[in-house]
């Protein structure tokens, strides 16, 4: 047995003893978004992760890399740079010491989610320690794999209350070589009604935002093809747009600067301007970030009429809800998912919903 | 006609009685129209297999719903006599999923074939489980939109089969899988209570049973509905082929291209074999002569498919290609594809039978592997062709055998499962998009070790209590896999401590 495989079975020990013993635990790694879901059960024992660092296979030309889920998210996207290669789901870090683990358990995916896909999307593969104890693998390093359930998607966004990650293989992309952003003075509507045209034409588009009267467009291709995209869009072009868009992926744009709480919309694109409050669109439209004074009900019943859902994303004590309430038949298969992955009910207690 | 595997224990390794048989056509027919129901012995004929044809066995009865309140209907039924459901969409998969069980229903989606909305605007478009994925990128044409995944089946599979499958294609290098393309799915359970998993938007709240249910093998619900995703269509695309020498060159030529930063739409190779068969049957203009041909797709913006033409066709020459060439025109382009495309059934023209498998392995591994498995044939005594998704490093070798020759159909399944145990070995998968089905069962047991099997039996336990959906598909009983002998072996030790059933 190796140094790692001795670290992964005394997890494993940990949790077959909390198991048997009924004790709740809470996963942790950097600590970055706690503020995201609920505040887990008081009386949990925490399992830092922190130590289970390290990359355990990177091959540029496989477009794939496994890290063991405690490795820092930027230690991870350093490495990848390196190669001119990066994550496909832009993750948000929202601070220091942020994990490659905490990324895929939290699901949340940066600008460039409708062009390069969600956390999930990018996930292939996962070792984890289930709430039985065992160390378990699914999926791969391979691109595609149908062998058995997508138990490695479903870890993708589960906030840690199905298992423990251990490792986790990823899907990288090459950068773009080349990428600026158009500025286009709009308001709500427009930008909605334009974005929805432009994104009917194969254009190269890796980020949209709109706020205040501005829409923001990032497109990436060679030279002559933003040459043509430029043509094509029109639209004033931003110098260093860089840091316009880590800041709107960490949320240290102006907007999200006010008074709490934030929600966080996913809708259809294309829905119409929803008249709550103010707003700053991702996504083409469809992340929408809210700040109001209407109640939870206006807001998920809103939402839910377009299709899409809404989550309390800041700015709450972490006792209620959170996330957009499901229907009775879906929260029961939910608590038997549940059931089946960590049947003593464990892991991150009432992280995800009150109920689970 | 081979032996069908035990089905899923606890469910139904019982027999159903003649009484019990006409008990359940009566209340089917209760809730059913006349033309839903199939009980005549040469009408159920035409269901006793799916693609993988080696394996038959007539159902006990086959029911065709025309909507979702009947499929409602006949899942609670046979909920309630405890009677195992097979789904079946086009009965095109290759790995015997929708085979019948002769104490079970086959539920056919083949009537839901409507495509129940296309939101352009959203370029999203809600469909019924049985239709054909081509005809919903037909039915978006003239909006300039497309539904990506395209498996070579496109013609005949249905969407339901391919999100049960989670299957691929030509051009899921660069635009996924269909797990990427789908945004929500409507499922029944078995107790027949209508779920919505995904939403309209990106994302939903919960846990991702969308994901989960995808490749799930009718296992763990039926599909009735489907919201896909649909992409605009390239402003060009253009193909470039490439021949080799041989086949290990071209392997690296595709991991040259891929280090180079660029994916490709489609990055297919065929080998020998292949080339002969294809350009005998579609004359697709393929050079004979190749050890092995590469296709690369490019697509996007003219300018940026222009550029990267150039760059690949340098890549190729660099790492040993012998010749490139560039479509001339669109007729050309389509040209080198059809021979791709219909590669399955022109191997077909050469051997009384073909066996098509589908392991994936890391690509920098593809050269290793497919001398190998050249070995592996001639050990066995069998010619193998290879045609297969290079980019994904997704291989089809396709064994060519003689069903009617005494032992060969024998030797070409131990060939196939060496082949799959081969791909485990380098760090692969049994199966890449065709599912496991029946046929790959037993290498389950190869790929996983048992508190993994069991931790997919739990799962499953979650959707189906009573493991009535598609029961002995999928995943083995752990019982099977100590049968079966080739026991995963973990940190050195064996781990059947006590052999739980489910
Ligand atoms: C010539 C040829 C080429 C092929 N090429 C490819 C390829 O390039 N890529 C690829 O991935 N596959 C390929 N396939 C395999 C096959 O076409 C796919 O697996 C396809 O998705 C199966 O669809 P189907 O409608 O025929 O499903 P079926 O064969 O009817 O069923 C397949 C499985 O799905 C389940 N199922 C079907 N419909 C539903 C539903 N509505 N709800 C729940 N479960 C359901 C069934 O129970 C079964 O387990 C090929 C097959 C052939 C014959």
């Amino acid at each position: 047995m190796t140094d790692i495989d001795e670290r992964y079975e005394a997890l494993a020990d940990r949790v077959r003893d909390a198991a048997a013993r009924g004790r709740a635990l809470t996963i942790r790694g950097g600590g970055t978004k706690a503020f995201y879901g609920r505040r887990p059960a008081e009386d949990a024992d925490v399992l830092d992760l922190r130590e289970l660092r390290g990359v355990v296979a990177y091959e540029p030309t496989e477009l794939v890399v496994t890290v063991r889920t405690g490795t820092p998210l930027a230690e991870v996207e350093a490495l990848l740079a390196e190669q001119g290669q990066r994550l496909p789901f832009e993750p948000p870090h929202f601070g220091d010491g942020a994990t490659i683990g905490g990324a895929v358990a939290a699901g949340l995916s940066g600008p460039r989610r409708p062009w390069g896909g969600a956390v999930r999307d990018a996930l292939l593969g996962v070792r984890i320690v289930n709430g039985r104890g065992e160390a378990l693998k699914f999926g791969g390093q391979v691109m595609k794999n149908v062998a058995g359930y997508d138990v490695s998607r479903l870890m993708a966004g589960s906030l840690g209350t199905l298992g423990v990650l251990l490792e986790v293989s990823l899907k990288v992309t090459p950068r773009a070589p080349l990428e600026i952003t158009l500025v286009h003075e709009l308001d709500e509507a427009e930008a909605i009604e334009r974005l929805a045209g432009w994104s009917h034409h194969a254009l190269a588009m890796t980020g949209t935002c709109h706020h205040d009267g501005r829409l923001y467009l990032r497109v990436c291709g060679g030279e002559r093809a933003l040459e043509a995209a430029r043509r094509a869009i029109g639209g004033d072009l931003m110098p260093q747009a860089e840091g316009f868009w880590s800041d709107l992926r960490e949320q240290r744009h102006a907007f999200f600067a006010g008074e709490p709480p934030l929600w966080r919309l996913s809708l259809p694109p294309a829905t119409p301007p929803l008249g709550l409050g103010t707003t700053l669109h991702e996504w083409v439209g469809a992340q929408r970030w809210l700040r109001t004074d209407a109640t939870a009900e206006t807001i998920h019943e809103t939402t839910r009429r377009t299709g899409g859902h809404a989550t309390l994303f800041r700015g709450h004590d972490g006792t209620g809800e959170a996330f957009a309430p499901l229907p009775d038949a879906l929260a029961a298969l939910h608590r038997r998912v549940k059931q089946a992955m960590d049947p003593q009910g464990i892991f991150n207690r009432g992280r995800m919903y009150g109920w689970l | 006609m081979q032996a069908v595997p035990e089905p899923h224990e606890g469910s139904d390794t019982r027999t159903v009685s003649a009484a019990e048989r006409a008990a359940l056509i009566a209340a089917l027919r209760s809730v059913l129209p006349r033309d839903a129901l199939l009980t005549e012995p040469e009408e159920l004929r035409s269901y006793e297999c799916d693609g993988l044809s080696m394996f038959r066995k007539a159902p006990l009865l086959v029911v065709l719903p025309h909507d979702v309140a009947q499929a409602q209907a006949v899942l609670r039924i046979c909920r309630e006599r405890r009677v195992p459901v097979v789904a079946r969409g086009a009965g095109t998969g290759l790995s015997g999923g929708a085979l019948p069980l002769d104490n079970g229903a086959l539920l056919g989606l083949a009537r839901f074939d409507r495509i129940l909305d296309v939101d352009a605007r959203n370029r999203t478009a809600r469909v019924q489980p049985g239709v054909r994925n081509l005809a919903i990128s037909e039915a978006v044409a003239s909006l300039g939109l497309y539904y990506a995944p395209d498996p070579s089946s496109q013609i005949a599979c249905s969407i339901g089969g391919n999100v049960a499958e989670n299957s691929g294609g030509v051009h899921c290098l660069k635009y996924g899988l269909t797990v990427h393309n789908v945004l929500a799915v409507k499922l029944l359970t078995m107790d027949g209570e209508l779920l919505t998993l995904g939403s309209q938007g990106l994302d939903a709240p919960g846990y991702d049973l969308l994901a989960l249910v995808t490749g799930s093998e009718g296992l763990l619900g039926v599909i009735v509905e489907i919201t896909v995703k649909l992409m605009p269509k390239p402003e060009r695309a253009q193909v470039l082929m490439a021949s080799f020498d041989d086949v290990e060159t071209a392997g690296n030529a595709v991991a040259a291209i891929i280090g180079a930063g660029i994916i490709p739409a489609g990055l297919e190779m065929m080998d020998n074999p292949s080339i002969r068969a294809a350009e005998d049957f579609v004359h697709a203009g393929y050079p004979v002569e190749a050890a092995a041909i590469l296709l690369c797709e490019l697509d996007g913006s003219n300018e940026d498919v222009s550029e990267q033409v150039m760059q690949v066709r340098e890549l190729l020459r660099a790492s040993g290609a012998t010749e490139v060439r560039t479509a001339q025109d669109e007729a050309e382009r389509l040209r080198f594809w059809a021979g791709r495309k219909a590669a399955f059934p022109a191997v077909g023209r050469i051997a009384a039978d073909y066996y098509c498998m589908d392991g994936t392995i890391p690509r920098r591994h593809l050269g290793r592997v497919l001398t190998r498995i050249a070995e592996l044939g001639a050990e066995h005594g069998l010619r193998v062709a290879n045609v297969f998704h290079a980019g994904d490093g997704n291989l089809h070798p396709l064994i060519l055998y003689d069903a009617s020759h005494a032992g060969e159909l024998e030797r070409a399944e131990a060939l196939g499962a060496r082949i799959l145990e081969l791909c485990v070995e380098v760090g692969g998968t049994i199966t890449g998009e065709h599912g496991v089905g029946v046929e790959k069962i037993d290498q389950m047991c190869v790929q996983f070790a048992a508190p993994e099997l069991a931790q997919f039996h739990a799962l499953k336990h979650a959707f189906d209590p009573d493991g009535l959906l598609n029961p002995g598909k999928a995943v083995p009983t752990l019982h099977r896999c100590a049968e079966f002998g080739a026991m995963h072996v973990h940190h050195g030790e064996l781990r059947f401590p006590d052999l739980p059933r489910f």
